[in-house]
């Protein structure tokens, strides 16, 4: 009781102390020093619509390749600690036909909706990490509904790899022509796509790396929760 | 007076930060944990709001000084992801000590083995 009085009172001193600071950040208030940049130069200079994309692509690539490293070793480290000789799915009964038939059903569409949002990151909202995210529900609908479900890991490992090899080859094939690392050689050197701004075959590399994100970000959710769903047979020791 | 956004993304900090501090169980510490990244994900994201002008995608008539700035979005994007790799570390952590120790009260683990 007087531990949960003491947090209570520790919290609202903290509570306070942040709300004083946030007072001198009015809410709703033009701030922008950077963000006008952006937002006025996005278009000839990177050739995508969508501002968000770009500069997460594009202008802070680096940010991105360290996001894309830390969720492969967070995946890397779910595989490490959740290693077991013997690894079999626990389910003791399968799904109700229902269920199962709506799964082979939605399948597809969830797929195809998941490749949409990851190819069309420089038009509309989205882009590969919630594309793949929407990718990797797919397999886990498969897992949850059926049984006996379980990825193919000879491809889907090596997939992920080789997305994550195709970003860093993007780079650097930029780092070759432009002369640093992530520039945009397709929209910069090659010129392509500067006439339809706004169309699909637009924005340079953007596309092209997203579709690499969405592929890295699916395989690797799905790999986490293939490793999270199994169990050690019963019986069986450390 | 402060926005309501901001006392929002405040009370989902100190609500997280609540659950950590007084809760022993593992998995009750994760969701305090998950719920302080979505009060800062909030919090970054209220900073950014400009009043009256909509979302960052410049087409079909939405011209560069009628969007919001870009930047915090960009910046939320990548700690959404950070957020959930960690959540799922520490869940094969959890499942782990669960596994070993046949408990999830972090005092009796500490407890069990010093």
């Amino acid at each position: 009781m007087v531990k949960r009085a003491l947090a209570i009172i520790t919290l609202l001193l903290i509570g306070f102390w942040l709300a004083k600071g946030l007072v001198g950040v009015p809410f709703g208030e033009d701030k922008m020093l950077v963000g006008e940049y952006y937002l006025e130069n996005v278009k000839e200079q990177t050739g995508a619509v969508n501002a968000v994309t770009a500069v997460v692509v594009n202008y802070r690539g680096f940010d991105t390749l360290g996001e894309v490293t830390v969720l492969f070793i967070a995946s890397t480290g779910v595989g490490a600690l959740l290693w077991r000789r013997k690894k079999e799915r626990s389910a003791k009964s399968e799904g109700s036909v229902v269920l199962t038939a709506g799964a082979k059903m939605l399948l597809p569409f969830i797929m195809l909706f998941g490749a949409y949002i990851f190819v069309h990151g420089h038009l509309t909202p989205g882009g590969g990490f919630p594309g793949g995210a929407t990718v990797a529900t797919a397999f886990l609908m498969l897992y949850l509904a059926f049984k006996e479900y379980e990825i193919d890991h000879k491809v889907f490992e090596p997939l992920e790899g080789l997305a994550g090899v195709g970003y860093v080859t993007v780079g650097l094939i930029g780092l070759a022509i432009g002369g640093y690392f992530l520039f945009d050689w397709i929209w910069q050197t090659w010129q392509f796509g500067h006439e339809n701004i706004g169309r699909l075959f637009s924005a340079g590399f953007i596309p092209i790396i997203y579709t690499l994100i969405g592929i890295k970000v699916g395989t690797e959710l799905t790999g986490i929760v293939d490793n999270m769903i199994k169990e050690e047979p019963k019986g069986g020791g450390q | 007076m402060i926005s309501v956004y901001y006392f929002g993304a405040i009370s989902l900090i100190l609500i997280g930060l609540y659950a950590i501090l007084t809760k022993r169980n593992i998995l009750k510490m994760l969701v305090g944990l998950s719920i302080m990244e979505t009060g800062v994900n909030l919090l970054l994201i209220s900073v950014g709001y400009v009043r009256g002008k909509s979302a960052p995608i410049l087409s079909e008539g939405v011209s560069a000084n009628q969007a919001v700035d870009p930047i915090p979005q960009a910046l939320v994007l990548t700690a959404i992801v950070i957020g959930v790799a960690t959540t799922a570390l520490a869940l094969s952590v959890a499942i782990n000590l669960y596994e070993r120790y046949k408990t999830l009260d972090v005092e009796k683990i500490r407890g069990l083995r010093g």
